[in-house]
């Protein structure tokens, strides 16, 4: 048995640095949000040429259209303007192709209103509301100890800080933008880090229906011990896939699997050392 | 008995296998100097309800991001409809989207309605449709019948002067909405193409009214404000039915069934989203991620038999057929597939692995306690089975609450997120029935000849 409880402190010293590091950059940097939450048009062509950036810009500027962001890549060209309707894109396309002399072939075009997006953080905020409450009386309901929902919860919401602060910075230095799929993945997170506590949790109980009421940190620390292996071994696995998603997958997803990542890493590392130290710390307190 | 069971077993197996064909597979070969050429392609039950035909085929259908499409969201004005016709006029301004979306020729176009607050949407999916502008113009164009007699006020000097579509002034209250059904038909003498109309029975009791008023007078049929025809009535029509006649090519007479067919929008739309994958991005990011899944797979595999010997081997095992049945039933359902649907598959694969590795560390803690083969697989299995149960209830609660599978209006009506729910949902269900019926028999298998 390996005792890992006396190491409280340094566990919550990296995950005070990690999520200090994100809120830091929230607070610089916020995040780049994607048209699906602040509406606008993104357009992505394929040309069959490399273009300069500031000839196309001003193009389209030409036509009265704001360009907020533009990018190419090879011969695909990312834009993303004010929101513009299906007419004018049609345009904008047939004037570009026509003066750059390039023949442009639509790989996606998207416009978003302004109000659409306002509503889909609101809805998924409350979804994870419920979530969240369905979890707590669930794991509460589980285990027969309220500590052990209270404790799965704060490694969650730990999770969710550490994936939202560090897509700050990945959105900062990489240029992801938040957009529905970091939600998507946001909400993924949620319940790997909850799967994954529940397990250790389980183990716990375990020893408690076999030797009876004993030493909670006695008990916490022999359960870190038996699933360390396991933990380690189930997050390898699922790092595995993600890990060839980031690196061979579509360019689409390529963000979207990098957060699943990050949020499979603090899944697993919140488990035993945020939610069972608190967890042993809120059941100690109890019988004082 | 044990016959038996094995070969429903079997034949369960084969039923998955076969729905999970990727395409049609040709089989040639020469028996008996007999040559055969046959080819194995996944299921299609084709068969009749009643009268109504059904058909179900086996393929996977792949959402709008990954074969391409538009995805249009319309917002309705609905300041000009009393609001206890609201969800009315919604469900009949999707009708008829719907139709007009038929008659665009797209196949498999999804029409739907979504109510948040006091704003109503209506969207759009048309897959394979990459021309946006031409299919909004369809979708948000007006047809608007409108049949109109003279006015009251009009003397006979007038008559004789001014042209016959100024002096139709007067709305009879007969719309497009009180036709049931226009088509083409021929008239029997002259073989020139016409409009038929088939009113309703309150159409058909207006328009006996309007005729019988009108005897020897002009009744002006109106296509979005444009004459197309101004029969002068020649008595009063109780039949419910009437043609519009004129000098019209058989295309113009189709094109006009169809516009009166598809009618008059109930409600004004706007467009206030539309997102329009072309069509190789898609198959580019389809082709790759199932690369990716395989490779990460195949990973997932080396560790597992590296790491768990011969366990590893039998979790492989359960993993594949996890893979296999997940798969079939994705096509049976069918589900959609979606880039985070896919993402919601994968996930599951992980949990599905999970499950076999607890129950592997289970058994071994057993086996290290002392417990004899048998005894630590059942106890091993019981304890895995707690942990297993409870953290996949919390997965599944996570994805219930996501699907929104009551269409609560405060929850995610979107399609991703719903997508990634679905998949992430049937996966952990699945990897629940593997994982207890599958992985157990596995064991048993893989280890007691070890052990005898």
């Amino acid at each position: 048995m390996i005792d890992f409880l006396k190491y409280t402190r340094i566990y919550l010293a990296i995950s005070l640095v990690v999520i200090a590091a994100g809120i830091a950059s929230i607070i610089l940097w916020q995040f780049d949000y994607s048209i699906d939450f602040v509406g606008g048009t993104s357009l992505e062509y394929q040309v069959d040429k490399n273009l300069d950036r500031s000839s196309i810009t001003k193009l389209i500027e030409k036509q009265e259209v704001k360009v907020q962001e533009i990018m190419t890549e090879g011969n695909k060209v990312s834009i993303r303007t004010n929101a513009i309707d299906e007419k004018k894109e049609k345009s904008l396309r047939e004037s570009l192709g026509k003066e750059l002399k390039t023949k442009i072939t639509v790989l996606r075009t998207e416009t978003v209103g302004p109000t659409i997006g306002a509503e889909t953080v609101q809805k998924t905020l409350i979804a994870t509301g419920i979530a969240i409450i369905g979890i707590l009386a669930y794991v509460a309901y589980a285990f027969r100890k309220f500590n052990f929902a209270l404790a799965a919860i704060i490694a969650l919401v730990h999770d969710i800080l550490v994936v939202v602060g560090s897509y700050s910075l990945i959105s900062y230095f990489f240029g992801a933008e938040l957009d529905t799929l970091f939600v998507t993945a946001l909400l993924t997170t949620m319940s790997f880090s909850v799967h994954d506590t529940i397990v250790v949790f389980d183990q716990i109980r375990d020893y408690e229906h076999r030797y009876g009421k004993g030493n909670i940190y006695d008990y916490a620390n022999r359960a870190l011990t038996d699933t360390m292996v396991r933990s380690f071994n189930n997050s390898m696995t699922i790092i595995f896939m993600l890990l060839a998603l980031v690196l061979l997958g579509g360019t689409t997803i390529r963000f979207f699997a990098i957060t699943l990542l990050i949020g499979t890493i603090t899944g697993t590392y919140s488990s035993p050392f945020v939610a069972t130290p608190i967890a042993v710390w809120l059941e100690s307190r109890k019988k004082k | 008995m044990r016959f038996f069971t094995y070969i429903s077993i079997a034949a369960i197996f084969f039923l998955i296998l076969w729905i999970d064909l990727p395409r049609a597979i040709p089989i040639k070969f020469t028996l008996f100097e007999r040559k055969f050429d046959l080819s194995l392609r996944p299921p299609v039950i084709t068969t009749t309800f009643g009268d109504a035909p059904f058909r179900k085929d086996f393929e996977t259908k792949l959402g709008l991001d990954l074969r391409g499409g538009s995805h249009l969201v319309f917002e309705a004005n609905t300041k000009n409809v009393a609001a206890a016709d609201l969800q009315d006029a919604l469900e009949s301004s999707r009708d008829v989207i719907e139709r007009r979306v038929n008659l665009f020729g797209v196949s498999e176009p999804v029409v739907r309605t979504i109510k948040t607050g006091d704003i109503y949407r209506i969207t759009v999916d048309l897959p394979g449709v990459d021309d946006v502008e031409q299919a909004v113009a369809l979708i948000g164009q007006t047809a608007q019948l409108r049949f109109r007699e003279q006015g009251d006020e009009i003397g006979v000097k007038e008559a004789t002067s001014t042209p016959l579509f100024a002096q139709l002034t007067k709305d009879t209250g007969l719309s497009g909405k009180h036709i049931k059904k226009a088509s083409v038909t021929f008239d029997q003498q002259t073989g020139a193409p016409q409009v038929a109309l088939n009113f309703t029975n309150e159409g058909g009791k207006i328009f006996a009214k309007v005729t019988k008023r009108n005897v020897g007078k002009p009744v002006g049929i109106f296509l979005d404000q444009f004459i197309v025809s101004a029969p002068v009535v020649e008595q009063e029509i109780t039949g419910g039915q009437a043609v519009i006649s004129g000098q019209f090519k058989v295309e113009d007479a189709k094109q006009m069934a169809i516009a009166i067919n598809s009618g008059a929008l109930p409600l004004p739309i706007k467009l206030v989203e539309q997102r329009n994958v072309g069509p190789s991005l898609g198959a580019v990011e389809v082709k790759r991620s199932v690369t990716a899944g395989l490779i990460g797979l195949s990973m997932v595999m080396f560790f597992m038999i590296a790491y768990y010997g011969r366990l590893g081997i039998a979790a492989c095992i359960a993993l594949i057929l996890y893979g296999l049945i997940t798969f079939a039933i994705f096509r049976a359902i069918p589900i959609v597939l979606t880039l985070p649907g896919i993402a919601g598959f994968l996930l599951s694969i992980g949990m599905a692995v999970d499950a076999n590795i607890l129950i592997f560390e289970r058994i071994k803690d057993e086996r290290r306690a002392g417990k004899a083969f048998e005894t630590a697989v059942r106890l091993g299995f019981g304890r895995a089975l707690d942990a297993i149960k409870d953290a996949n209830t919390t997965t599944l609660l996570v994805a219930f609450i996501l699907f929104n599978p009551l269409n609560w209006e405060f929850l995610p009506q979107f399609g991703l997120v719903r997508g990634f729910a679905l998949t992430l949902g049937i996966g952990v269900l699945t990897s629940l029935f593997t994982g207890i019926f599958i992985t157990r028999r596995l064991i048993f298998i893989f280890y007691k000849k070890n052990n005898d």
